[in-house]
């Protein structure tokens, strides 16, 4: 029961704060609103039985990424949503583009809902099959992401690699001649 | 017990609002955490669906997910601000000519 | 009595007991600092309030929160209260998963024994890693929603200095990983009981006194503590990210200093110089005296240090930071891999 009840807890704090993301004219509280949804969504990592990927998620996306959205915001001074083009009104709120997105929006949800519901187990709980012990231990993480994903972990290395290059040669000044 | 069930319902909830984001929002910056709130969607179903297998694969796709996500984060900024320092703007309404 | 409802009791008396340690170790800590600082500059430090000073902390909070709570109008509303929160929040936070003390009946009240520290967790160090990178953002928004380019310049260095000393202070976390085999903390230490030789005690800081030196200078760097305090160094920037804050949102920014010493100092403490264990005391049940005493010992080595080093220019200091103290800690994580291998294959 405890359970259940953080479930939705957790649920309703990911998908409120991710809400309001979209949201706001000022992308600093829609950094701020990200990572408080980062944090819930850690929540349920932990939930089901994925410490190490809980706290990952932590120090990679809210400890690492949003810092460095942060940096970018801070730096460019970033100004809101041009609101003298249009009228004052909110961007999600205008007429027309607005609340015809949004309607795709809920019909795109009511679609994945009913595709995923129509998976085999579904209904199934989760947690029923696999030994928590092991699932929960780094070192199984570890055992199998090295013997079974080798390849695809040396491949990410140097794809940060490569991001890291193309990253400082797209964001340098131009020099003057 | 919690059912599968009821976390691919917050996945796709938290995939629609990602997704309504970026097609909503004129602004890059919003436009780039809306697509982080996709990748995180799919994150949780990766984790739900390895979970209810019994197995650990789901929590290594995680990692690549979360480095692609890392990577492509640096980039994506890295060309914001080059635009951003051509024309002052973050809307994307600006860059609609091809001329530099 | 039954016995759930006494362990739920007293687990919640362990956490109420941790809280308040810690802001007693804060408070302690401020009256610390100025007392040894005066005596290394040959004066006695404050002196007047209670006996020889003691009650000098209680004075500092009273006059702090006597004064008046200052918002610069062009401060975001929000951001600029919420700063100093996530910085004391992530402080307080991360000490959760720190273990202090072995398990304990407390003299046969209870039937099965509880652990000390407020939760045992089976990956603690990477718990302890996350909530403390948090306490970045809290220095970021601070020194963004001041609106002042004083405190801008300083948050964004302090920001930028934090997370590149994270490396250096991850990679010396994970050579202690890999010789205790777990995450958890409780695990570290315990890998540490024991003796060689009888009398030399098994402690981390033996097998990897390089990784022990690379981690306390990352654990200075982190807290923001001198000779890596530039960007609060009083006679550059004023007062970096704090200038515009006053009353009781600055108080919370040294307790945040203060509470991450201390979690740097017991994570210190248990991954390399054996926790609660030491030579008579645990057979009383009393191993976090042991524990008491040891993150004493590195307080004062950082309130030593601090008063006796120069600090280091923003630009020495990111230098050092990537070009040698992380090559250093790699190639101690490399050598302490290597010494694994070759003992254990």
């Amino acid at each position: 029961m405890p359970d259940t009840f953080l479930f939705y807890v957790f649920s309703a704090v990911a998908v409120g704060a991710s809400l309001l993301v979209i949201g706001q004219r000022n992308p600093m509280y829609s950094i701020m609103l990200l990572i408080t949804s980062f944090g819930a969504l850690s929540a349920l990592y932990i939930q089901l039985d994925a410490p190490f990927v809980a706290m990952a998620q932590i120090i990679v996306y809210a400890g690492a990424i949003m810092v460095l959205f942060l940096f970018v915001v801070m730096l460019l001074n970033a100004p809101q949503e041009d609101a003298a083009q249009w009228d004052r009104t909110h961007p999600l709120r205008r007429p027309g583009m607005g609340r015809f997105g949004a309607m795709l929006a809920a019909l795109l949800t009511v679609q994945l809902v009913w595709a995923l519901l129509r998976v085999s187990d579904a209904s199934a709980a989760v947690g029923a099959r696999g030994d928590v012990a092991e699932l929960t231990s780094v070192r199984s993480v570890g055992r199998v992401l090295f013997t079974d994903y080798v390849f695809a972990f040396e491949a990410t290395s140097i794809l940060i690699l490569v991001a890291m290059v193309g990253a400082v040669v797209l964001a340098a000044r131009e020099e003057k001649r | 017990m919690i059912p599968l069930g009821h976390y691919l319902v917050v996945s796709a909830i938290l995939f629609a609002i990602g997704t309504a984001g970026v097609f909503l929002r004129r602004n890059l910056i919003t436009i780039l955490l809306s697509i982080e709130i996709m990748l995180n969607a799919v994150n949780l179903s990766f984790v739900a669906f390895g979970r209810s297998h019994g197995t650990v694969d789901g929590q290594i796709i995680t990692f690549f997910v979360m480095t692609v996500a890392a990577a492509e984060a640096a980039v994506g900024l890295a060309i914001v601000i080059a635009l951003f320092r051509h024309r002052e703007s973050l809307n994307p309404d600006a860059f609609t000519l091809l001329k530099w | 009595m039954e016995q759930a409802t006494l362990r739920f009791i007293i687990q919640l008396g362990i956490i109420g007991f941790t809280f308040f340690m810690l802001i007693n170790a804060s408070a302690l800590l401020v009256l610390a600092e100025r007392k040894i600082m005066g005596f290394m500059q040959q004066r006695y430090g404050p002196y007047l309030v209670g006996p020889h000073g003691v009650l000098q902390p209680l004075a500092d909070i009273l006059k702090l929160l006597f004064k008046e709570e200052l918002r610069p109008k062009g401060a975001d509303k929000w951001l600029f209260t919420l700063a100093p929160i996530i910085s004391v929040t992530a402080a307080f936070a991360a000490f959760a998963a720190v273990p202090w003390g072995a398990e304990t009946t407390f003299f046969g009240l209870l039937d099965t024994p509880v652990k000390l520290g407020v939760a045992d967790v089976n990956v603690a160090v990477l718990v302890v890693f996350a909530i403390t990178s948090m306490g970045v953002y809290g220095i970021v928004l601070a020194g963004w929603s001041s609106n002042s380019k004083y405190s801008l310049l300083g948050g964004l260095r302090s920001s930028a200095q934090m997370i590149s000393y994270e490396l250096a202070y991850a990679t010396a976390l994970a050579s202690v990983i890999m010789l205790a085999g777990s995450l958890s903390l409780r695990s570290v230490v315990d890998a540490q009981a024991g003796y060689w030789f009888g009398f030399i005690p098994r402690w981390y800081l033996f097998l990897q006194p390089l990784g022990f030196i690379i981690y306390m200078i990352a654990g200075v760097a982190e807290t923001n503590r001198a000779p890596f305090d530039f960007p609060e160094a009083e006679q550059e920037l004023v007062a970096g990210y704090n200038t515009e804050y006053s009353s009781v949102r600055f108080a919370l920014f040294p307790q945040a200093e203060y509470i991450n010493m201390t979690t740097m100092s017991a994570v210190a403490t248990d991954l390399y110089l054996g926790g609660w264990h030491g030579p008579l005391l645990e057979r009383w049940g009393l191993g976090w005296v042991w524990f008491l005493i040891k993150v004493g010992i590195i307080l004062f080595a950082y309130i030593w240090v601090r008063w006796t080093v120069p600090r280091y220019r923003y630009d020495q200091l990111m230098q050092f930071g990537w070009k040698w103290l992380f090559p250093a800690a790699v190639l101690n994580l490399i050598a302490t891999a290597a010494f694994i291998l070759y003992f254990n294959a």
